[in-house]
């Protein structure tokens, strides 16, 4: 079918062509936020794989490990969904799989971040060890 | 008679029997799909992380049970997989951004970065499992 619409009155409504940079962006700056902040996780799992509940617990205690430990969760969670749907977004071709594989992406990523950030306020904020001694 | 394929890309196909593939894998595609396959596996890893403070919340039975199953044979696989991925994504990322600057587009340099990619990944995974060991974590 040959179509007499100019390119421009074909682009019209299929939405505005402004918000891709962002999504770029922010999956960039969240990458430079995530290079310290894994090293330093890669580094704690270390410490926490070598010791107990009880270790684990009094490490979440100190505010620095807490609040670094959530913003890491917080910023891979973020980043795991941006980098996520652009996968799907490339290799998923049928709407209808698509939408539902972008919608379970971001619910994923909401639930679980939203869980694991929670989890940690918990430990972090409750005094002594829960359940324990 | 049976209709013939329609022809492929020259690079594609190898040619017939005996000729050279036209066609082969440059490092820098092993780095480019590898990028996505590694951060494709730290997203299970990033749900990994989520359950591991979702035991601790959860209390010291729940913390040992996920404590133990981490450090079960298949456990360590995956956290072996997870170290590899991490050092080969957080490199291959850095040079992302390297490029995202607009820097080291030429072959020579797209070469030996990925690499120096690779290269990064094996030691760094070999280190921390090294230091996992001396410090009693495995």
């Amino acid at each position: 079918m040959v179509s007499y619409r100019t390119p421009l009155g074909r682009a019209r409504g299929l939405g505005s062509a402004k918000h891709g940079a962002g999504h770029w962006v922010s999956e960039r700056v969240s990458a430079v936020a995530l290079v310290p902040l894994v090293l330093w996780a890669v580094y704690s799992v270390l410490r926490l794989a070598a010791g107990d509940y009880g270790l684990a617990v009094h490490w979440i205690q100190e505010p620095l490990n807490a609040t670094l430990t959530a913003l890491t969760l917080a910023i891979s969670f973020w980043h795991m969904h941006s980098g996520l749907r652009v996968v799907v977004e490339d290799y998923i071709h049928k709407p209808s799989t698509k939408t539902v594989l972008l919608l379970l992406n971001l619910f994923i990523c909401g639930l679980a971040g939203a869980l694991a950030i929670v989890s940690i306020l918990k430990v972090a904020l409750g005094a002594g060890i829960p359940g324990g001694v | 008679m049976k209709r013939r394929d329609p022809p492929k890309s020259p690079h594609l196909v190898t040619g017939g029997l005996g000729s050279p593939l036209l066609w082969r894998w440059h490092i820098t595609m092993w780095t480019s799909i590898l990028h996505r396959a590694t951060g494709v596996a730290l997203y299970v890893g990033g749900l990994i992380a989520a359950a591991w403070a979702v035991s601790l919340a959860a209390g010291p039975e729940a913390y040992a049970a996920f404590k133990a199953l981490l450090g079960s044979i298949p456990g360590k696989v995956v956290m072996f997989g997870l170290t590899v991925s991490v050092f080969f994504h957080l490199a291959s990322g850095f040079r992302h951004l390297v490029w995202d600057a607009g820097k080291g587009f030429d072959l020579k340099s797209a070469n030996s970065g990925s690499v120096m990619i690779f290269a990064f990944a094996a030691a760094a995974t070999l280190a921390i499992w090294a230091i996992a060991s001396q410090m009693g974590a495995l």
